[in-house]
Protein backbone atom coordinates (compact mmCIF):
# COMPACT_ATOMS: atom_id res chain seq x y z
CA UNK A 1 0.00 0.00 0.00
CA UNK A 2 1.51 3.43 -0.95
CA UNK A 3 2.41 5.17 2.28
CA UNK A 4 1.46 8.40 3.47
CA UNK A 5 4.54 10.77 3.72
CA UNK A 6 5.79 12.89 6.74
CA UNK A 7 8.20 15.65 5.40
CA UNK A 8 10.17 18.18 7.56
CA UNK A 9 10.47 21.63 5.57
CA UNK A 10 13.72 23.46 6.32
CA UNK A 11 14.43 26.94 5.76
CA UNK A 12 17.27 28.15 4.11
CA UNK A 13 19.16 31.61 4.72
CA UNK A 14 22.57 32.13 2.85
CA UNK A 15 22.95 28.45 3.08
CA UNK A 16 21.80 27.97 6.85
CA UNK A 17 19.03 26.43 8.31
CA UNK A 18 16.48 29.01 9.79
CA UNK A 19 14.75 28.00 13.28
CA UNK A 20 16.76 25.17 13.47
CA UNK A 21 17.54 24.18 17.39
CA UNK A 22 20.32 21.87 18.95
CA UNK A 23 19.24 18.05 19.24
CA UNK A 24 21.61 16.18 21.66
CA UNK A 25 23.20 14.62 18.79
CA UNK A 26 24.15 16.93 16.40
CA UNK A 27 26.65 19.63 16.97
CA UNK A 28 24.73 22.23 14.77
CA UNK A 29 20.92 22.80 14.13
CA UNK A 30 21.98 25.73 11.87
CA UNK A 31 23.62 23.33 9.63
CA UNK A 32 21.17 21.93 7.27
CA UNK A 33 23.27 18.83 6.11
CA UNK A 34 23.44 17.78 9.64
CA UNK A 35 19.53 18.89 9.92
CA UNK A 36 18.99 16.72 6.61
CA UNK A 37 20.95 13.88 7.63
CA UNK A 38 19.21 13.43 11.31
CA UNK A 39 15.40 13.29 9.42
CA UNK A 40 16.92 10.97 7.04
CA UNK A 41 17.86 8.67 10.07
CA UNK A 42 14.82 9.18 11.70
CA UNK A 43 12.25 8.47 9.01
CA UNK A 44 11.50 11.34 7.22
CA UNK A 45 10.09 10.33 3.77
CA UNK A 46 11.04 13.31 1.87
CA UNK A 47 12.69 16.56 2.49
CA UNK A 48 12.03 20.63 1.27
CA UNK A 49 14.43 22.83 1.70
CA UNK A 50 12.70 26.20 1.06
CA UNK A 51 15.49 29.11 0.30
CA UNK A 52 14.21 32.51 1.66
CA UNK A 53 17.77 34.16 0.74
CA UNK A 54 17.51 38.10 0.11
CA UNK A 55 19.90 38.39 -2.48
CA UNK A 56 20.85 37.38 -5.85
CA UNK A 57 24.51 36.69 -4.70
CA UNK A 58 23.80 34.24 -2.00
CA UNK A 59 21.88 32.30 -3.88
CA UNK A 60 24.99 30.45 -5.85
CA UNK A 61 25.57 28.93 -1.77
CA UNK A 62 22.06 27.31 -2.36
CA UNK A 63 23.61 25.32 -5.41
CA UNK A 64 26.43 24.09 -3.53
CA UNK A 65 24.49 23.07 -0.78
CA UNK A 66 21.79 21.07 -2.92
CA UNK A 67 25.36 19.27 -4.12
CA UNK A 68 26.27 18.83 -0.53
CA UNK A 69 23.17 17.51 0.00
CA UNK A 70 22.34 15.28 -2.68
CA UNK A 71 25.60 13.87 -1.75
CA UNK A 72 25.06 12.93 1.67
CA UNK A 73 21.31 11.80 1.91
CA UNK A 74 19.60 8.67 -0.34
CA UNK A 75 15.51 9.76 -0.23
CA UNK A 76 13.93 12.60 -2.41
CA UNK A 77 14.15 15.96 -2.13
CA UNK A 78 12.53 19.26 -3.22
CA UNK A 79 14.14 22.67 -3.67
CA UNK A 80 12.46 26.02 -3.95
CA UNK A 81 12.55 29.61 -3.01
CA UNK A 82 13.36 32.47 -6.03
CA UNK A 83 13.08 29.57 -8.67
CA UNK A 84 12.01 32.26 -12.27
CA UNK A 85 13.51 30.05 -15.04
CA UNK A 86 14.33 26.78 -16.60
CA UNK A 87 18.02 27.97 -16.20
CA UNK A 88 17.28 28.26 -12.58
CA UNK A 89 15.95 24.49 -12.53
CA UNK A 90 18.63 23.05 -14.35
CA UNK A 91 21.06 24.17 -12.08
CA UNK A 92 19.31 22.70 -8.86
CA UNK A 93 18.52 19.78 -10.74
CA UNK A 94 21.75 19.03 -12.10
CA UNK A 95 23.43 19.21 -8.26
CA UNK A 96 21.29 16.53 -7.57
CA UNK A 97 17.54 17.57 -5.97
CA UNK A 98 14.95 15.49 -7.22
CA UNK A 99 12.60 18.21 -7.67
CA UNK A 100 11.65 21.74 -7.35
CA UNK A 101 8.78 23.74 -6.12
CA UNK A 102 7.45 27.23 -7.88
CA UNK A 103 5.07 29.60 -6.21
CA UNK A 104 5.02 33.20 -6.74
CA UNK A 105 6.85 33.19 -10.07
CA UNK A 106 4.14 30.30 -11.19
CA UNK A 107 1.55 32.44 -10.70
CA UNK A 108 3.45 35.73 -12.15
CA UNK A 109 4.03 33.55 -15.26
CA UNK A 110 2.13 29.69 -15.29
CA UNK A 111 3.79 28.86 -18.47
CA UNK A 112 6.96 28.23 -16.27
CA UNK A 113 5.66 25.04 -14.98
CA UNK A 114 4.58 23.57 -18.87
CA UNK A 115 8.26 24.72 -19.55
CA UNK A 116 10.01 23.07 -16.71
CA UNK A 117 7.44 19.80 -16.70
CA UNK A 118 8.70 19.47 -20.41
CA UNK A 119 12.52 19.79 -19.97
CA UNK A 120 12.60 17.82 -16.43
CA UNK A 121 9.39 15.68 -16.19
CA UNK A 122 6.27 16.51 -14.28
CA UNK A 123 7.93 14.37 -11.67
CA UNK A 124 9.67 17.44 -11.09
CA UNK A 125 7.39 20.17 -11.00
CA UNK A 126 5.95 20.71 -7.01
CA UNK A 127 3.33 23.87 -7.38
CA UNK A 128 3.37 25.23 -4.15
CA UNK A 129 0.33 27.11 -3.02
CA UNK A 130 -0.12 29.85 -0.48
CA UNK A 131 -4.02 30.18 0.08
CA UNK A 132 -5.57 32.04 2.89
CA UNK A 133 -9.44 32.38 3.56
CA UNK A 134 -10.57 35.43 3.14
CA UNK A 135 -14.13 37.27 2.64
CA UNK A 136 -15.98 33.89 2.65
CA UNK A 137 -13.19 32.02 0.01
CA UNK A 138 -9.93 30.78 -0.11
CA UNK A 139 -7.34 32.64 -1.99
CA UNK A 140 -3.95 32.68 -3.23
CA UNK A 141 -1.49 34.37 -1.86
CA UNK A 142 2.03 35.20 -3.43
CA UNK A 143 5.42 36.21 -2.00
CA UNK A 144 5.64 34.45 0.98
CA UNK A 145 1.72 35.07 1.30
CA UNK A 146 2.43 39.42 1.57
CA UNK A 147 0.71 39.38 -1.66
CA UNK A 148 -2.87 39.01 -2.45
CA UNK A 149 -4.16 37.52 -5.77
CA UNK A 150 -7.28 37.28 -7.45
CA UNK A 151 -6.97 33.31 -7.61
CA UNK A 152 -9.13 31.11 -6.29
CA UNK A 153 -7.73 28.66 -4.66
CA UNK A 154 -9.38 25.32 -6.08
CA UNK A 155 -9.75 26.68 -9.79
CA UNK A 156 -5.68 27.13 -9.54
CA UNK A 157 -4.82 24.02 -8.27
CA UNK A 158 -6.47 22.63 -11.47
CA UNK A 159 -5.14 24.94 -13.75
CA UNK A 160 -1.44 23.75 -12.19
CA UNK A 161 -2.38 20.39 -12.90
CA UNK A 162 -3.18 21.20 -16.22
CA UNK A 163 0.16 23.03 -17.19
CA UNK A 164 2.17 19.87 -15.97
CA UNK A 165 2.81 20.12 -12.38
CA UNK A 166 3.32 16.31 -10.38
CA UNK A 167 2.98 17.45 -7.32
CA UNK A 168 0.70 20.51 -5.16
CA UNK A 169 1.84 21.67 -1.84
CA UNK A 170 -0.69 23.28 -0.48
CA UNK A 171 0.11 25.68 2.44
CA UNK A 172 -2.85 27.13 4.93
CA UNK A 173 -1.73 30.70 5.84
CA UNK A 174 -4.98 30.66 8.31
CA UNK A 175 -3.25 27.78 9.85
CA UNK A 176 0.13 28.34 9.54
CA UNK A 177 2.21 28.74 12.97
CA UNK A 178 -1.25 27.89 14.85
CA UNK A 179 -0.43 24.48 15.62
CA UNK A 180 -4.51 24.28 15.65
CA UNK A 181 -4.52 21.42 12.75
CA UNK A 182 -3.95 21.49 8.89
CA UNK A 183 -6.87 22.94 7.07
CA UNK A 184 -8.84 19.75 6.52
CA UNK A 185 -11.93 21.53 4.46
CA UNK A 186 -9.48 23.41 1.52
CA UNK A 187 -6.97 20.39 1.72
CA UNK A 188 -9.80 17.81 0.59
CA UNK A 189 -11.61 20.27 -1.59
CA UNK A 190 -8.20 20.38 -3.62
CA UNK A 191 -7.19 16.82 -3.38
CA UNK A 192 -10.20 16.07 -4.70
CA UNK A 193 -10.31 18.29 -7.41
CA UNK A 194 -6.78 17.33 -8.89
CA UNK A 195 -5.67 13.75 -9.84
CA UNK A 196 -1.93 14.60 -8.49
CA UNK A 197 -0.78 14.48 -5.29
CA UNK A 198 -1.33 17.00 -2.70
CA UNK A 199 1.09 17.51 0.26
CA UNK A 200 -1.01 19.39 3.34
CA UNK A 201 1.33 22.01 5.05
CA UNK A 202 0.36 24.14 7.91
CA UNK A 203 -1.11 23.84 11.01
CA UNK A 204 0.56 20.83 12.37
CA UNK A 205 0.74 21.16 16.23
CA UNK A 206 0.03 17.36 17.79
CA UNK A 207 0.16 13.73 16.20
CA UNK A 208 -3.47 13.69 15.77
CA UNK A 209 -3.44 16.58 13.60
CA UNK A 210 -1.70 14.37 10.67
CA UNK A 211 -4.09 11.55 11.38
CA UNK A 212 -6.68 14.14 11.24
CA UNK A 213 -5.35 15.11 7.90
CA UNK A 214 -5.03 11.72 6.39
CA UNK A 215 -7.82 10.39 7.40
CA UNK A 216 -10.44 13.34 6.37
CA UNK A 217 -8.90 14.25 3.10
CA UNK A 218 -7.12 12.78 0.45
CA UNK A 219 -3.59 14.54 0.77
CA UNK A 220 -1.12 11.84 0.85
CA UNK A 221 1.79 14.03 2.59
CA UNK A 222 1.75 16.58 5.58
CA UNK A 223 4.70 18.61 5.54
CA UNK A 224 5.88 20.52 8.66
CA UNK A 225 8.76 22.40 10.46
CA UNK A 226 8.81 24.09 13.30
CA UNK A 227 7.56 20.57 15.36
CA UNK A 228 10.22 18.97 14.21
CA UNK A 229 13.12 21.59 14.17
CA UNK A 230 12.41 22.41 18.14
CA UNK A 231 11.88 18.26 18.74
CA UNK A 232 8.17 19.20 19.65
CA UNK A 233 6.93 16.12 17.46
CA UNK A 234 9.97 13.31 17.23
CA UNK A 235 9.67 11.90 13.61
CA UNK A 236 9.79 8.20 14.89
CA UNK A 237 7.18 8.41 17.81
CA UNK A 238 4.60 10.09 15.01
CA UNK A 239 5.08 7.34 13.08
CA UNK A 240 4.67 5.03 15.38
CA UNK A 241 1.68 6.82 16.55
CA UNK A 242 -0.20 6.85 12.78
CA UNK A 243 0.54 3.22 12.85
CA UNK A 244 -1.24 2.54 15.72
CA UNK A 245 -4.05 4.69 14.18
CA UNK A 246 -4.05 2.44 11.03
CA UNK A 247 -2.81 5.12 8.75
CA UNK A 248 -0.24 3.52 6.59
CA UNK A 249 3.59 5.00 6.98
CA UNK A 250 6.95 3.52 6.30
CA UNK B 1 34.56 -0.14 -12.27
CA UNK B 2 30.27 0.64 -12.77
CA UNK B 3 29.81 2.30 -15.80
CA UNK B 4 26.20 4.22 -15.66
CA UNK B 5 24.94 5.07 -18.71
CA UNK B 6 24.70 9.11 -19.57
CA UNK B 7 21.77 9.57 -20.91
CA UNK B 8 19.22 12.53 -21.65
CA UNK B 9 17.50 11.67 -18.21
CA UNK B 10 17.80 13.17 -14.97
CA UNK B 11 18.37 11.68 -11.27
CA UNK B 12 21.67 10.22 -13.13
CA UNK B 13 23.92 11.87 -10.41
CA UNK B 14 21.96 10.35 -7.53
CA UNK B 15 22.91 6.99 -8.49
CA UNK B 16 26.50 8.03 -8.79
CA UNK B 17 26.62 9.03 -5.15
CA UNK B 18 24.74 6.32 -3.68
CA UNK B 19 27.39 4.34 -5.67
CA UNK B 20 29.97 6.42 -4.04
CA UNK B 21 28.96 6.32 -0.56
CA UNK B 22 28.81 2.28 -0.92
CA UNK B 23 32.77 2.51 -1.71
CA UNK B 24 32.07 1.93 -5.12
CA UNK B 25 33.92 3.81 -8.31
CA UNK B 26 31.88 4.92 -10.84
CA UNK B 27 31.68 6.58 -14.17
CA UNK B 28 28.87 8.46 -15.67
CA UNK B 29 29.45 8.08 -19.40
CA UNK B 30 27.94 6.88 -22.94
CA UNK B 31 31.14 5.45 -24.49
CA UNK B 32 30.88 1.99 -26.18
CA UNK B 33 34.20 0.76 -25.00
CA UNK B 34 34.24 1.92 -21.42
CA UNK B 35 30.54 0.53 -21.03
CA UNK B 36 30.93 -2.73 -22.48
CA UNK B 37 34.25 -3.61 -20.71
CA UNK B 38 32.77 -2.14 -16.94
CA UNK B 39 32.30 -4.77 -14.29
CA UNK B 40 28.27 -3.50 -14.13
CA UNK B 41 26.22 -1.41 -16.02
CA UNK B 42 23.69 0.75 -13.84
CA UNK B 43 20.94 2.40 -16.55
CA UNK B 44 19.13 5.32 -14.80
CA UNK B 45 16.72 7.43 -15.59
CA UNK B 46 13.84 10.06 -14.82
CA UNK B 47 12.44 11.21 -17.99
CA UNK B 48 10.18 10.72 -21.19
CA UNK B 49 10.32 7.43 -23.23
CA UNK B 50 10.27 8.34 -26.69
CA UNK B 51 13.01 10.91 -26.36
CA UNK B 52 15.42 8.93 -24.40
CA UNK B 53 15.08 6.14 -26.49
CA UNK B 54 15.80 8.66 -30.17
CA UNK B 55 18.73 9.98 -27.91
CA UNK B 56 20.13 6.30 -26.96
CA UNK B 57 19.49 5.10 -30.82
CA UNK B 58 21.49 9.03 -32.38
CA UNK B 59 24.05 7.74 -29.76
CA UNK B 60 24.50 3.62 -31.09
CA UNK B 61 23.33 2.88 -27.18
CA UNK B 62 20.67 0.75 -28.15
CA UNK B 63 22.78 -1.93 -29.68
CA UNK B 64 25.22 -2.00 -27.18
CA UNK B 65 22.76 -2.12 -23.96
CA UNK B 66 20.92 -4.78 -25.66
CA UNK B 67 24.72 -6.65 -26.14
CA UNK B 68 25.56 -6.51 -22.65
CA UNK B 69 26.71 -9.78 -20.84
CA UNK B 70 27.62 -8.37 -17.15
CA UNK B 71 25.12 -7.41 -14.66
CA UNK B 72 22.90 -4.71 -15.87
CA UNK B 73 20.91 -2.73 -13.81
CA UNK B 74 17.28 -0.25 -14.87
CA UNK B 75 16.36 1.98 -12.62
CA UNK B 76 12.48 3.48 -13.38
CA UNK B 77 12.38 4.94 -16.90
CA UNK B 78 15.48 2.42 -17.31
CA UNK B 79 13.20 -0.67 -16.69
CA UNK B 80 10.79 0.74 -19.10
CA UNK B 81 12.83 1.48 -21.52
CA UNK B 82 13.71 -2.47 -21.13
CA UNK B 83 10.94 -3.58 -22.10
CA UNK B 84 9.04 -4.22 -25.57
CA UNK B 85 7.08 -0.98 -25.89
CA UNK B 86 5.32 2.01 -23.85
CA UNK B 87 2.60 3.78 -24.25
CA UNK B 88 4.61 7.19 -23.78
CA UNK B 89 4.86 8.46 -26.83
CA UNK B 90 4.24 5.41 -28.79
CA UNK B 91 7.81 4.11 -28.27
CA UNK B 92 9.18 0.77 -29.01
CA UNK B 93 11.77 0.06 -26.72
CA UNK B 94 14.80 -2.16 -26.61
CA UNK B 95 12.87 -5.48 -26.06
CA UNK B 96 15.16 -7.16 -23.49
CA UNK B 97 11.89 -7.91 -21.09
CA UNK B 98 8.69 -9.81 -22.55
CA UNK B 99 6.25 -6.96 -21.40
CA UNK B 100 4.48 -3.89 -22.27
CA UNK B 101 4.69 -0.35 -20.34
CA UNK B 102 0.91 1.45 -20.06
CA UNK B 103 -0.52 4.31 -18.55
CA UNK B 104 -2.05 4.27 -15.00
CA UNK B 105 -5.67 4.90 -15.27
CA UNK B 106 -7.01 7.94 -13.51
CA UNK B 107 -8.64 6.47 -10.68
CA UNK B 108 -6.57 7.36 -8.02
CA UNK B 109 -3.42 9.73 -7.94
CA UNK B 110 -1.12 10.26 -10.93
CA UNK B 111 2.15 9.94 -10.24
CA UNK B 112 2.53 7.25 -7.87
CA UNK B 113 4.53 8.87 -5.95
CA UNK B 114 5.95 8.14 -2.58
CA UNK B 115 7.15 5.15 -0.37
CA UNK B 116 5.49 1.30 -1.64
CA UNK B 117 6.03 -2.00 -0.75
CA UNK B 118 5.65 -5.17 -2.81
CA UNK B 119 3.25 -7.62 -2.66
CA UNK B 120 5.53 -10.73 -3.91
CA UNK B 121 9.72 -10.04 -4.41
CA UNK B 122 11.97 -13.08 -4.84
CA UNK B 123 16.06 -13.41 -6.31
CA UNK B 124 18.91 -12.71 -4.86
CA UNK B 125 18.69 -8.57 -5.50
CA UNK B 126 15.79 -8.99 -2.60
CA UNK B 127 18.27 -10.77 -0.25
CA UNK B 128 17.26 -9.68 3.41
CA UNK B 129 14.60 -7.37 2.06
CA UNK B 130 10.96 -8.59 3.02
CA UNK B 131 7.53 -7.69 2.15
CA UNK B 132 7.07 -4.47 4.73
CA UNK B 133 9.83 -2.98 3.18
CA UNK B 134 9.13 -0.10 1.18
CA UNK B 135 10.82 1.81 -1.85
CA UNK B 136 10.46 5.16 -3.29
CA UNK B 137 8.74 5.43 -6.97
CA UNK B 138 7.74 8.17 -8.79
CA UNK B 139 5.97 7.07 -12.10
CA UNK B 140 2.85 8.07 -14.10
CA UNK B 141 3.83 4.18 -16.29
CA UNK B 142 4.32 1.07 -15.35
CA UNK B 143 5.33 -2.56 -17.11
CA UNK B 144 2.67 -5.28 -16.61
CA UNK B 145 3.72 -8.74 -14.78
CA UNK B 146 5.06 -10.80 -16.67
CA UNK B 147 6.92 -14.27 -16.57
CA UNK B 148 10.44 -11.67 -16.08
CA UNK B 149 8.67 -10.43 -12.83
CA UNK B 150 10.78 -10.94 -9.87
CA UNK B 151 8.72 -8.33 -7.92
CA UNK B 152 5.11 -7.20 -7.85
CA UNK B 153 3.96 -3.53 -6.09
CA UNK B 154 -0.14 -3.01 -6.08
CA UNK B 155 -1.22 0.88 -7.18
CA UNK B 156 -4.17 0.98 -9.10
CA UNK B 157 -3.13 -2.30 -10.40
CA UNK B 158 -0.21 -5.28 -9.64
CA UNK B 159 2.36 -3.85 -11.79
CA UNK B 160 6.47 -5.23 -12.22
CA UNK B 161 8.41 -3.68 -9.44
CA UNK B 162 10.67 -5.34 -10.77
CA UNK B 163 12.04 -7.83 -13.84
CA UNK B 164 14.75 -10.37 -14.40
CA UNK B 165 16.46 -12.08 -17.56
CA UNK B 166 19.37 -13.57 -17.81
CA UNK B 167 22.46 -10.55 -16.60
CA UNK B 168 19.20 -7.98 -17.04
CA UNK B 169 17.92 -6.64 -13.70
CA UNK B 170 15.18 -3.63 -13.26
CA UNK B 171 13.45 -1.78 -10.53
CA UNK B 172 10.78 0.49 -10.98
CA UNK B 173 11.33 2.22 -8.38
CA UNK B 174 14.51 4.25 -7.13
CA UNK B 175 16.65 2.03 -4.94
CA UNK B 176 18.95 5.45 -4.69
CA UNK B 177 16.66 7.40 -3.11
CA UNK B 178 15.12 4.12 -0.91
CA UNK B 179 17.50 5.27 2.03
CA UNK B 180 18.59 1.83 3.93
CA UNK B 181 16.07 -0.98 2.17
CA UNK B 182 17.42 0.93 -1.10
CA UNK B 183 21.28 0.69 -0.63
CA UNK B 184 20.47 -3.03 0.91
CA UNK B 185 19.69 -3.65 -3.03
CA UNK B 186 22.53 -2.22 -4.70
CA UNK B 187 24.47 -3.95 -2.26
CA UNK B 188 23.21 -7.33 -3.53
CA UNK B 189 23.19 -5.90 -6.84
CA UNK B 190 26.89 -5.35 -6.97
CA UNK B 191 27.90 -8.22 -5.42
CA UNK B 192 26.14 -10.43 -8.25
Amino acid sequence: MLKKRIIPCLDIKDGRTVKGINFVDIKDAGDPIELAKKYVEEGADELVFLDITATLENRKTLVDLVRAVAQEINIPFTVGGGINSVKDVQKIIKAGADKVSVNSSAVKRPALITEIANQFGKQCVVAAIDTKFENGEWKVFTHGGKTATPLNTVAWAKEVEALGAGEILLTSMNNDGMKTGFAIDITQEVSEAVNIPVIASGGAGEMEHFKAVFEKTSATGGLAASIFHYGEIPIPQLKEYLKTQKIAVR
Amino acid sequence: MIAIIKYNAGNIQSVQNALTNLGYESVITDDHATILAAEKVIFPGVGEASSAMQYLKEKGLNEVLTAIKQPFLGICLGLQLMCKSSEEGSTECLGIFDTEVKQFPPTDKVPHMGWNNSTQLEGSLFLNINLEDSFYYVHSYFAEVCENTISVCDYIEPFSAALHKNNFYATQFHPEKSADIGMKLLKNFLKL
